[in-house]
């Protein structure tokens, strides 16, 4: 019921996005996005969808009209990055706040200025702390499998939230790879028909949306986010085990790579996890114990799961795609967050940040390895000599 | 207000199922004048029904009839009066200006408080 | 059968908008509203950009609304509801809900539409949708407290171009939001105003089954940001069309027609002086103000002549 197909990871979001068959779409393209959109406009043009497909005059207006579309009732998907993003970025906000379970595709790309169209993860970065369910992927298959999920788990009753799904601008986006296909059927019977709770298009039940929420009711309605936010962790979990039964494929909070045993890690998300594996490898071929975790969900942030998973360790570090401008240390947000989730959880494990990749410069296995070196030396002092590195930068 | 309630007993996304509950609202409560009704004779022309921004004009739709001011919502604007043809035609008649709360109107607009029915 | 465009016959079906909204006593936008949804016998739906309207009617957890209707944020109400009428095509044509012949309405202050939602409008409209876009025009950012907007005539004060000591009010001429949108050429543009209850009727109908996407600006004073008494609403409109500096004119499939020609033109001072937002014109010192308004107004409606063959 699946076939293989070389595919760049744009191209296998649209073939994703074909065979979920939305109601609705709304886009705008930009770099490094653009070719799911051009895909997606030629499944349209060939009548391979029952689509709507709204080619917006902005992102703005692209998430305003999803938002539009999700509220009367519709199963909505867009993609964006960067600049799209960020002017999306108002009514982001508003997507979840209204709980429209829209699907984006997110290819992370750098925010402007200077302007650059390549890979990092400041796009995503700032839309962290909007309502959105997040999720990384390291690889065209997994965007894939990702966008699929993401339908299920945004539509789940007990959450109706937007959810988002990243991978790397060109890196994956571009990038040709040997993807999993499965059968039309099969998607569309794992994706099933949208039911929504409150659709504006059930006339005879006229509903209002949007209104003014003052300091009365607006505090309650914000537990009600963080309520669809708790329950997702679940509905994630519950999704990806019904995934893996039907199409063989495991997913979970996050992914560990020889981590069990392990004595030193890095977590890394998206396509950077990739080339750590193959480190990875190479080091324990030399009997090193170093081991790898790979976000999956961002948002909700897994906080006591992935401490119940690295608190073995005598070292970690995180590599992060941004930068945190003026938070403790100048750190990234990924650093940030898991040096939170292990004091929080009372774990003690020496932790360093290694910022890398910011508009696209390219990370090598070898800058990857010397991140383990240095984490095996934290390791055998206990103590972190530089909490945060701009890993090659120029001086 | 009622009762406020918790988060876990409305609908999310701050939807309103109640459509139209506004009515629950008085706004009467806003006004400084009353439109009442005055002497001379209503044609039930449904100008007042028209124009009254607060849609506080009773009407008898069935017998097209107007039959008054929804006063737990009007607002005392005062617009139903100067739309009234039949207010019109009195002033004319009138040659002079009259006060708005002249007996003579169809509709009178009269300052709260001092409302004599 | 339509419902005949009289007001005992429109007053039979219950208002769409119900009372309890928070509206200023006397506000010209629940007029407009009103009048315009009981003109149309469809089921509507409506999105409303951030405003004085929106703000108003739904207070949670109240609403006046007897129809759909959503607010999403100022600039994309455009946007918004292209979305919905996507949304609607999309499920009727999958057989997922019932064609119900729907129109799709978007209402938006000035503010919401001349400046900050005009990219937004201008997409929505270019793409075609079938809905009708409504801008209550009050001249002003009314609910942030009167700031000017591109719709403020020149020399009015507000907020943000006050009638100081040195500068008379606003300084610039108002944008013609209802050109700019005739040159959209799409099915339906109108101007019109509730003084001119039934031709505003009139023009909602059009603009509601001209099969694609419609653009009507509608003239709605605000008693607060006009200054004047509350009573003086429907006057004040119609003393706008009858001074020309609100002509009521449509474009039907790119046929310009008046619709409306006042028996005598009055001079716009008659419109200006029954206004507080103004008064300051009346100063010696500021009398040239007064008469670019009028060289304005002349000019613009010169060209409406032409354009509606009328000359
Ligand atoms: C993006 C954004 N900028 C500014 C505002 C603040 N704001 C809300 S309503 C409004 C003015 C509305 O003016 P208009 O559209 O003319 O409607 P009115 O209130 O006059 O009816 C402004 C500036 C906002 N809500 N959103
Ligand atoms: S005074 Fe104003 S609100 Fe009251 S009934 Fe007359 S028009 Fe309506
Ligand atoms: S009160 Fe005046 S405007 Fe109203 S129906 Fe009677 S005559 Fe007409
Ligand atoms: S401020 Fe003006 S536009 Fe706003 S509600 Fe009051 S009268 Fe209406
Ligand atoms: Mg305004």
């Amino acid at each position: 019921m699946s076939r293989f197909e070389a595919l760049t990871g744009d191209n296998a979001v649209a073939m994703a996005m074909r065979q979920v068959n939305p109601d609705v779409v709304a886009a705008y393209p930009i770099t490094p996005q653009t070719e799911t959109v051009e895909f997606f406009a030629e499944y349209v043009a060939d009548g391979l969808v029952n689509t709507e497909f709204i080619c917006v005059e902005s992102e703005h207006s692209a998430m305003s009209a999803c938002v539009g579309a999700s509220a009367a009732g519709a199963r909505v998907m867009t993609a964006t990055s960067s600049q799209g993003l960020a002017l999306m970025w108002e009514i982001v906000y508003i997507a979840a706040s209204n709980r429209c379970p829209i699907v984006m595709s997110l290819v992370n790309r750098a925010l402007s200025a200077p302007i650059n169209i390549h890979c990092d993860h400041s796009d995503i970065m700032g839309m962290r702390d909007s309502g959105w369910i997040v999720l990384f992927s390291e690889n065209a298959q997994e965007a894939y499998d990702n966008i699929i999920q993401a339908v299920r788990i945004g539509e789940h009753p007990d959450v109706l939230l937007p959810v988002v799904v990243c991978q790397d601008g060109f890196v994956t986006s571009h990038g040709m790879e040997r993807v999993e296909v499965f059968d039309d059927e099969a998607v569309k019977e794992f994706v099933g028909t949208y039911k929504p709770r409150y659709p504006l298009l059930d006339i005879e039940h006229p509903k209002t949306l949007g209104a003014l929420d003052f300091y009365d009711y607006y505090y309650e309605h914000k537990r009600q986010q963080v309520q669809a936010m708790e329950n997702a962790t679940g509905v994630i979990l519950a999704v990806a085990e019904e995934f893996n039964r039907k199409f063989n494929r495991n997913y979970g909070l996050f992914e560990t790579y020889c981590l069990d045993d392990a004595e030193v890690a890095i977590v890394v998300a998206n396509s950077t996890a990739g080339t750590a594996k193959v480190v990875v490898d190479r080091l324990r071929g030399e009997g090193l114990k170093v081991g790898l975790l790979k976000p999956r969900v961002f948002r909700p942030f897994p906080a006591r799961e992935l401490v119940e998973a690295l608190k073995h360790l005598k070292a970690i570090a995180v590599m992060d795609r941004s930068i945190s401008f003026g938070a403790m240390n100048n750190a990234g947000p990924l650093f940030l967050e898991l040096v939170a989730a292990l004091a929080l959880h009372g774990v003690r494990v020496p932790i360093a940040d290694y910022v890398f990749g910011l508009g696209g410069r390219d990370i090598l296995p070898r800058e990857i390895e010397s991140v383990y070196r240095d984490l095996l030396r934290v390791a055998e002092s206990g103590r972190v000599e530089r909490l945060v590195t701009y890993l090659s930068v120029r001086e | 207000m009622a009762q406020l309630k918790g988060w876990k007993e409305i609908p999310i996304a701050g939807i309103i199922l109640e459509a139209g509950n506004a009515v629950e609202y008085r706004t009467g409560g806003w006004r400084a004048f009353r439109p009442v009704r005055g002497e001379a004779e209503c044609i039930h022309c449904f100008q007042c029904w028209l124009f009254c921004p607060d849609s506080s004009i009773l009407v008898d739709a069935e017998n097209e009839k107007m039959i008054g001011f929804d006063l737990d919502h009007c607002k005392g604007c005062g617009i139903c009066a100067r739309v009234c043809p039949v207010n019109e035609k009195v002033i004319r008649n009138a040659g002079t200006k009259l006060a708005r709360d002249d007996a003579r109107l169809c509709i009178r607009i009269v300052e709260e408080g001092r409302v004599k029915e | 059968m339509a419902t005949k465009l009289i007001p005992k016959e429109l007053a039979k079906r219950p208002d769409r908008l119900s009372p309890g909204h928070r509206l200023c006593a006397g506000c010209g936008a629940s007029i407009v509203v009103r009048q315009m949804l009981a003109a149309i016998d469809a089921p509507v739906v409506i999105a409303n950009a951030t405003g004085c309207l929106e703000v108003a009617t739904t207070i949670y957890p109240y609403t006046a609304w007897r129809v759909p209707w959503m607010h999403n944020a100022f600039e994309n109400a455009a946007s918004t509801i292209t979305g919905i009428e996507a949304a609607y095509r999309s499920l009727v044509r999958q057989g997922k809900i019932p064609e119900q012949n729907v129109k799709f309405i978007a209402f938006g202050g000035d503010g919401g539409t001349y400046d900050i939602g005009l990219q937004a409008l201008s997409g929505a409209v270019e793409r075609g949708h079938q809905f009708l876009y409504v801008c209550y025009n009050n001249e002003a950012y009314m609910n942030t407290g009167i700031q000017r907007s591109s719709a403020t005539p020149l020399g009015a004060h507000t907020t943000t171009s006050p009638a100081g000591e040195v500068i008379p009010g606003k300084q610039q001429k108002r944008k013609d939001l209802t050109m700019i949108m005739a040159a959209h050429d799409i099915p339906y543009v109108a101007q019109a105003a509730p003084s001119q209850w039934r031709d505003l009727m009139q023009k909602t109908r059009k603009a509601v089954d001209c099969g694609g996407a419609a653009f009507m600006n509608v003239l709605a004073s605000c008693n607060r940001g006009w200054r004047h008494a509350t009573d003086e609403t429907v006057e004040l409109t119609q003393l706008a069309v009858d001074t020309c500096y609100w002509p009521l004119y449509e474009v039907e499939n790119g046929q310009w027609r008046l619709t409306y020609k006042p028996k005598e033109k009055l001079p716009v001072e008659e419109w200006l002086k029954r206004q507080g937002r103004f008064r300051h014109l009346f100063r010696p010192e500021n009398r040239h103000l007064i008469d670019e308004l009028q060289a304005e107004v002349d000019r613009r409606w010169e060209r409406l002549l032409r354009l509606c063959g009328e000359t």
